[in-house]
C-alpha cells in the first residue's frame, strides 16, 4: 500500500460527490472508535497504574485482568439517569460537555500516529493543535455556568484562569521546537527528527522546552497536581459536579483524551513521534506497523510519567499556581527561545550521530 | 498553687470592698468553697458577680486562669447552673466556678465570650440544652438541635413520650 | 467620547456564601461549614453542627454506668479505647478501686496503639485533602496492623469497649508482645518512608508552611488542646501534667512545636507516633504479671458526689464529668470533647486563607465529626 501524503488525501483524490463525503465520514468514524477506545483503555491503565503505585492490584476481576472493567463502567453510566439541575440553564449546560469532547476530538485529527497515518497533514498542525485545545476550556465555562452551582462555578473559573496562564508556557514550549524544525507541519517536524531526536539535537533549550511543556501539559490536562478545577477535596468534583451519566463520562473521557493529545505532542516534538530509535526497525516490513507500534510505546511511557505526577504529587493552591507560572516557567521560557534561537542561528546543535558519520 | 493556696488566695477576696454582695447578705461573694476530697478547688458564687469575678480569675498574676477547658450545664432540679472548669496553660493549676440560676423560666447569665473565646460554642450548646440564655453572646442560636426543637433535653423536667421511657 | 479610567474601587465586589458540607469530601463526615467567601478568599465561617447529635450525655442518664463505657465509643471513634478508659477511671476513682499493675499497662499501650492508628489514618487522609492520593493507601496498610491486633485481643477493630470498670474484659492475646514488637520494627521502617513521600515535598510544604496560623494567645483563648494546642506552643499533654494509668512510669517528650502553623500540627503528630512507639518498646517486655480483672459489683453504684477524669486522646484532651445521686445512673455526665473546643479554633485559624487553606488546616485539626456533635 502506497500512500500518498495521507488518508485524506489517498482516499479523496480520485472520489467526488457522494462518495467523497462517505470517505469523510469513514475518517471520522475511524477517529471517533479510535477516540473511544482510547479513553477507555487510558482510563484503564490510569487505575492499574493507581494500583501499582497503592500497593493494590486495582481491577482485575472483570474480563481477562480486568480488560472490561471500563466497559463496564461505561455501560453503567450509560444507564445512569440523566439529571439536571433544577434551575441550569439548560441549553448551556447541556452544550458543555460537547465543546470538551469535540475540541479534543479536533486535536487529534493533525498528530501523525505513523507515516501517512495522518488524518489532516495541514502545514499549521501544531498551531491547529494549541488552539483547538484551548475551545474546551470554553466547554468547561459554559458548563459549569450552565448548571447553577457555586462549587462548579469556582472549578470553571479556576479553569479558565489555568488555561490561559499554561497555554503561554506550552506555546513557548511548542516554539522552542519549531525553531529547531523550522516548520509547523507535524509530519515534517517529525521527519526533521529522522537522524536525532529533538530533545537530543537541542540538548539544553530542548531539555528546558520539554519540562515546561510536561508542567504545562499537566496544567492543561488538569492533572495533579494542577486538578484544582475538580479538586474533589475542595469543590467536591469541580465543574462536572452537576452532571450526571454520560455528561459526565464525557467531560471524564475527554480529559484522558487531553492527556493522550499532550503526550503525544511531547512525542512528536521531543522524541521523534512514530520515528523508530537510531531506525532499527526502519528496514523491516510494515511501515506503518512499526511507525504506529513506536509512536504508542513512547506515549504510552510519557502517559505513564503523567500518572505518576498523579498518584505521588500533592495539589498546588492556586495562587501558588500562577506564581510557578507567571513568575517562573513564562520569563524561563522566553528566555530559552532567545536561548534556541542563538544555538539554531550558530548552528550548535548536539548531533552524535553525524558526526561519526552515520 | 496547690489547692489549699488557691482556696486560701480566693477566699481572702471576699473582703475586697469591690466583691461585697448588696446589703441583705453579710457575707462576701463566694458562699462556697472547697476542694473535694483534694481532687479540685470548686467556687461558687452568685451569677449577679460572674463576669467580675472571673475577669479577675484570669487577670491576677498570681493565678492566670487563660484557659476555659470546660463549661458544664447542669439541673438540679430545683435551680440550673454552669459550672466552668478553669485552667491555668501557665501555673497548671485549676479551678471550677459554679454558678446557681434560680429562674428556670428565663435564665439569663453573662456571657464569658469577652474573656474566654472558648466559650463561643460551649455557651451555644448549654443554650442548645439547657436554654440558658447568655447576654452579650455574639450569635447565640440552638446548634445541635433543630431550629424549630421545643424544650431544653437536658434538663430533668424535659418530656418525650416517645423518646425517653421512664420506668 | 470621554475617556473613562476604571480604578479598582470602581467595581463592586461581593461576599457570597458557600455550603460546605453536610456532604462534602473535605469534611470527613457530616460537619456542614457556611463559608462567607470574597473571590476565593475565607472571611467568614460559621459552623452548623447537629446532623449526628445523638444526645448521648441525655442517654447516660438512664444507662448503668458499664452501659456508658460502650457509649463513649461512639464519640471519638478513633480514639475509642481512651474514651472509654476516661469513664472507667472516673468510676474506678468514685469506688476508690485501685487497678493492678497488669490493667494499667494493658491500658497504657492499648492507648498507645490507638493513637497510633488514629494518627495513621489521619496522615492518610490529609495527604487526601491536599491531593496527595497515594498516602490513604500507605496509612490504611499499617494502620491495618494496629487493627488486627486489637482485634486478636478485644475482638473488635474500632469500637472496641475493652475497658470496664475495674479492669480490662479479656486478658491480652498470646501474640500480642510479638505483634507489638513487630509493629514497632514496621512503623520505625516506615515512618520516614512517609516522609519522604509527602512532607518533603515541595508542593506540600508550600500548602502547609505559614497556612492556618494560631498563635499561642489564640489556642488558649479558643480553647484549644491536643496536637493543634501543642503545635501552638502550649504544654497540655494530660499524659504529663496528670498521669493516669501507666503513663508515669514510661519516659516520653510532650511534642511541642511553636509555629502554630499548619506544618507545625503535621509535625507534632509525626513526632507522637514516634514517642508512641517508644512508650510501646518500653512497656512491651514489662507487661506486669496480675489480674487483669478487679472483682467489681455487677451493678456498680457510684457515692454521692461529683467526680472528673481527664485523658489524652489522639486529639486532645478528653473529660468525663459524672454527678452521681448514689442510684445506678448518673445523675449528670458531661463530655468535654476535644474536637468541639478545636472547633471553636478553627473558626479563628481558617479565616484568611483560600478555600484550599481551610481544608488543609482542617484536616490538619483531624476532626471527628461524632466527636463535636456528640
Amino acid at each position: 500500500m502506497i500512500l500518498t501524503q495521507n488518508i485524506f488525501e489517498y482516499w479523496t483524490q480520485n472520489t467526488e460527490g457522494w462518495l467523497y463525503v462517505l470517505v469523510l465520514a469513514l475518517i471520522a468514524a475511524l477517529y471517533l472508535t479510535f477516540f473511544a477506545v482510547a479513553g477507555l483503555l487510558l482510563v484503564l491503565m490510569e487505575r492499574r497504574v493507581a494500583g501499582f503505585f497503592q500497593l493494590r492490584l486495582g481491577p482485575n476481576r472483570v474480563g481477562p485482568g480486568g480488560s472490561l472493567q471500563t466497559i463496564a463502567d461505561a455501560l453503567k453510566l450509560v444507564s445512569k439517569e440523566i439529571f439536571m439541575p433544577k434551575f441550569a440553564d439548560k441549553l448551556l449546560y447541556k452544550a458543555g460537555y460537547y465543546f470538551v469532547i469535540i475540541a479534543s476530538l479536533l486535536g487529534l485529527s493533525v498528530i501523525p500516529f505513523s507515516a501517512h497515518f495522518q488524518a489532516f497533514d495541514i502545514n499549521v498542525g501544531i498551531f491547529f493543535i494549541t488552539a483547538v485545545s484551548s475551545v474546551g476550556v470554553l466547554g468547561i465555562l459554559i458548563g459549569a455556568w450552565g448548571s447553577r452551582n457555586k462549587y462548579s462555578l469556582i472549578g470553571a473559573m479556576r479553569s479558565g484562569l489555568q488555561m490561559i496562564s499554561y497555554e503561554l508556557s506550552a506555546g513557548f514550549a511548542v516554539i522552542t521546537i519549531v525553531l529547531l524544525a523550522g516548520t509547523l507541519q507535524m509530519s515534517e517536524i517529525v521527519e526533521a527528527q529522522r537522524d536525532t531526536w529533538f530533545i537530543i539535537k537541542g540538548h539544553i533549550p530542548a531539555l528546558i522546552a520539554f519540562m515546561i511543556f510536561m508542567i504545562s501539559g499537566t496544567a492543561e490536562s488538569n492533572r495533579v497536581p494542577f486538578d484544582l478545577v475538580e479538586a474533589e477535596a475542595e469543590l467536591g468534583a469541580g465543574f462536572h459536579t452537576e452532571y450526571s451519566g454520560m455528561g459526565f463520562a464525557y467531560f471524564f473521557l475527554a480529559e484522558f483524551e487531553n492527556m493522550f493529545i499532550i503526550a503525544a505532542l511531547a512525542v512528536t516534538l521531543f522524541f521523534g513521534g512514530w520515528l523508530a530509535p537510531f531506525g532499527i526497525t526502519d528496514a523491516l516490513p510494515g511501515q506503518v506497523f512499526w511507525g504506529l507500534f513506536w509512536f504508542f510505546l513512547k506515549v504510552l511511557i510519557v502517559i505513564f510519567v503523567f500518572m505518576w505526577f498523579r498518584w505521588t504529587f500533592p495539589r498546588l493552591r492556586i495562587d501558588q499556581l500562577l506564581v510557578l507560572e507567571w513568575k517562573y516557567l513564562l520569563p524561563i521560557g522566553l528566555v530559552n527561545i532567545v536561548l534556541a534561537a542563538l544555538i539554531v542561528w550558530q548552528g550548535w546543535l548536539f548531533e552524535p550521530l553525524k558526526w561519526l558519520g552515520l | 498553687m496547690t489547692n489549699q493556696e488557691l482556696i486560701t488566695y480566693i477566699t481572702a477576696w471576699n473582703d475586697d470592698a469591690q466583691f461585697s454582695l448588696p446589703a441583705e447578705t453579710d457575707s462576701g461573694i463566694i458562699s462556697a468553697i472547697d476542694d473535694l476530697s483534694g481532687t479540685i478547688v470548686n467556687v461558687e458564687i452568685p451569677p449577679t458577680h460572674l463576669t467580675e469575678f472571673m475577669k479577675r480569675l484570669q487577670s491576677d498574676p498570681e493565678l492566670q486562669f487563660d484557659y476555659l477547658f470546660d463549661m458544664i450545664g447542669m439541673d438540679w432540679g430545683k435551680e440550673l447552673g454552669i459550672l466552668y472548669y478553669l485552667k491555668s496553660t501557665v501555673l497548671h493549676h485549676k479551678i471550677v466556678v459554679r454558678i446557681k440560676i434560680e429562674d428556670r423560666e428565663n435564665p439569663e447569665v453573662d456571657t464569658m465570650e469577652n474573656i474566654w473565646k472558648a466559650a463561643h460554642l460551649q455557651e451555644r450548646e448549654i443554650f442548645d440544652l439547657f436554654g440558658i440564655r447568655f447576654k452579650g453572646h455574639s450569635n447565640l442560636k440552638r446548634i445541635f438541635l433543630r431550629k424549630d426543637f421545643k424544650g431544653y433535653p437536658l434538663r430533668k423536667d424535659y418530656e418525650d413520650d416517645y423518646m425517653i421511657i421512664r420506668k | 467620547m470621554s475617556e473613562q479610567v476604571i480604578t479598582h474601587s470602581d467595581i463592586k465586589f461581593q461576599e457570597y456564601f458557600l455550603n460546605m458540607g453536610p456532604q462534602h469530601p473535605a469534611t470527613h463526615g457530616v460537619l456542614r461549614l457556611i463559608l462567607t467567601l470574597d473571590g476565593e478568599e475565607v472571611v467568614g465561617i460559621e459552623p452548623d453542627l447537629g446532623y449526628i447529635h445523638r444526645g448521648i450525655e441525655k442517654m447516660c442518664e438512664y444507662d448503668t454506668y458499664r452501659q456508658i463505657i460502650h457509649l463513649t465509643d461512639r464519640f471519638d471513634y478513633l480514639s475509642s479505647h481512651m474514651n472509654n478508659e476516661a469513664v472507667c477511671l472516673a468510676v474506678e476513682k468514685a469506688l476508690e478501686v485501685e487497678v493492678t499493675d497488669r490493667i494499667k499497662v494493658i491500658r497504657t499501650m492499648m492507648d498507645e496503639l490507638t493513637r497510633i492508628a488514629s494518627h495513621l489514618l489521619w496522615w492518610g487522609v490529609m495527604g487526601m485533602d491536599v491531593g496527595a492520593l497515594t498516602t490513604f493507601m500507605y496509612a490504611f496498610r499499617d494502620r491495618e496492623m494496629i487493627n488486627e491486633i486489637m482485634e486478636k485481643t478485644t475482638g473488635a477493630r474500632l469500637t472496641m469497649s475493652y475497658n470496664i470498670p475495674g479492669g480490662v474484659m479479656f486478658d491480652l492475646h498470646k501474640d500480642f508482645q510479638k505483634d507489638v514488637k513487630n509493629l514497632i520494627a514496621h512503623m520505625r521502617k516506615v515512618l520516614p518512608e512517609y516522609d519522604r513521600l509527602l512532607t518533603g515535598n515541595v508542593i506540600f510544604q508550600r500548602r502547609m508552611k505559614g497556612i492556618g496560623t494560631l498563635s499561642k494567645e489564640d489556642a488558649v483563648n479558643y480553647g484549644a488542646t491536643g496536637p493543634v494546642a501543642r503545635a501552638s506552643g502550649i504544654s497540655c499533654d494530660t499524659r504529663k501534667h496528670e498521669p493516669y494509668s501507666a503513663y508515669n512510669r514510661v519516659k516520653f517528650n510532650e511534642v511541642i512545636e511553636t509555629a502554630g502553623d499548619n506544618l507545625a500540627r503535621y509535625q507534632v503528630r509525626m513526632q507522637e507516633m514516634y514517642e508512641s512507639l517508644d512508650i510501646l518498646e518500653q512497656l512491651v517486655d514489662n507487661i506486669p504479671e496480675g489480674d487483669y480483672q478487679v472483682a467489681m459489683r455487677n451493678l456498680i453504684k457510684l457515692p454521692k458526689g461529683e467526680f472528673y477524669q481527664s485523658v489524652e486522646t489522639a486529639r486532645g484532651e478528653f473529660g468525663v464529668f459524672i454527678v452521681s445521686d448514689g442510684k445506678k445512673n448518673p445523675y449528670r455526665v458531661h463530655f468535654r470533647s476535644p474536637g468541639f473546643n478545636n472547633l471553636n479554633a478553627l473558626l479563628k485559624a481558617g479565616l484568611g486563607g483560600k478555600i484550599a487553606d481551610l481544608v488543609a488546616t482542617m484536616s490538619t485539626f483531624d476532626f471527628v465529626i461524632p466527636d463535636i456533635d456528640r
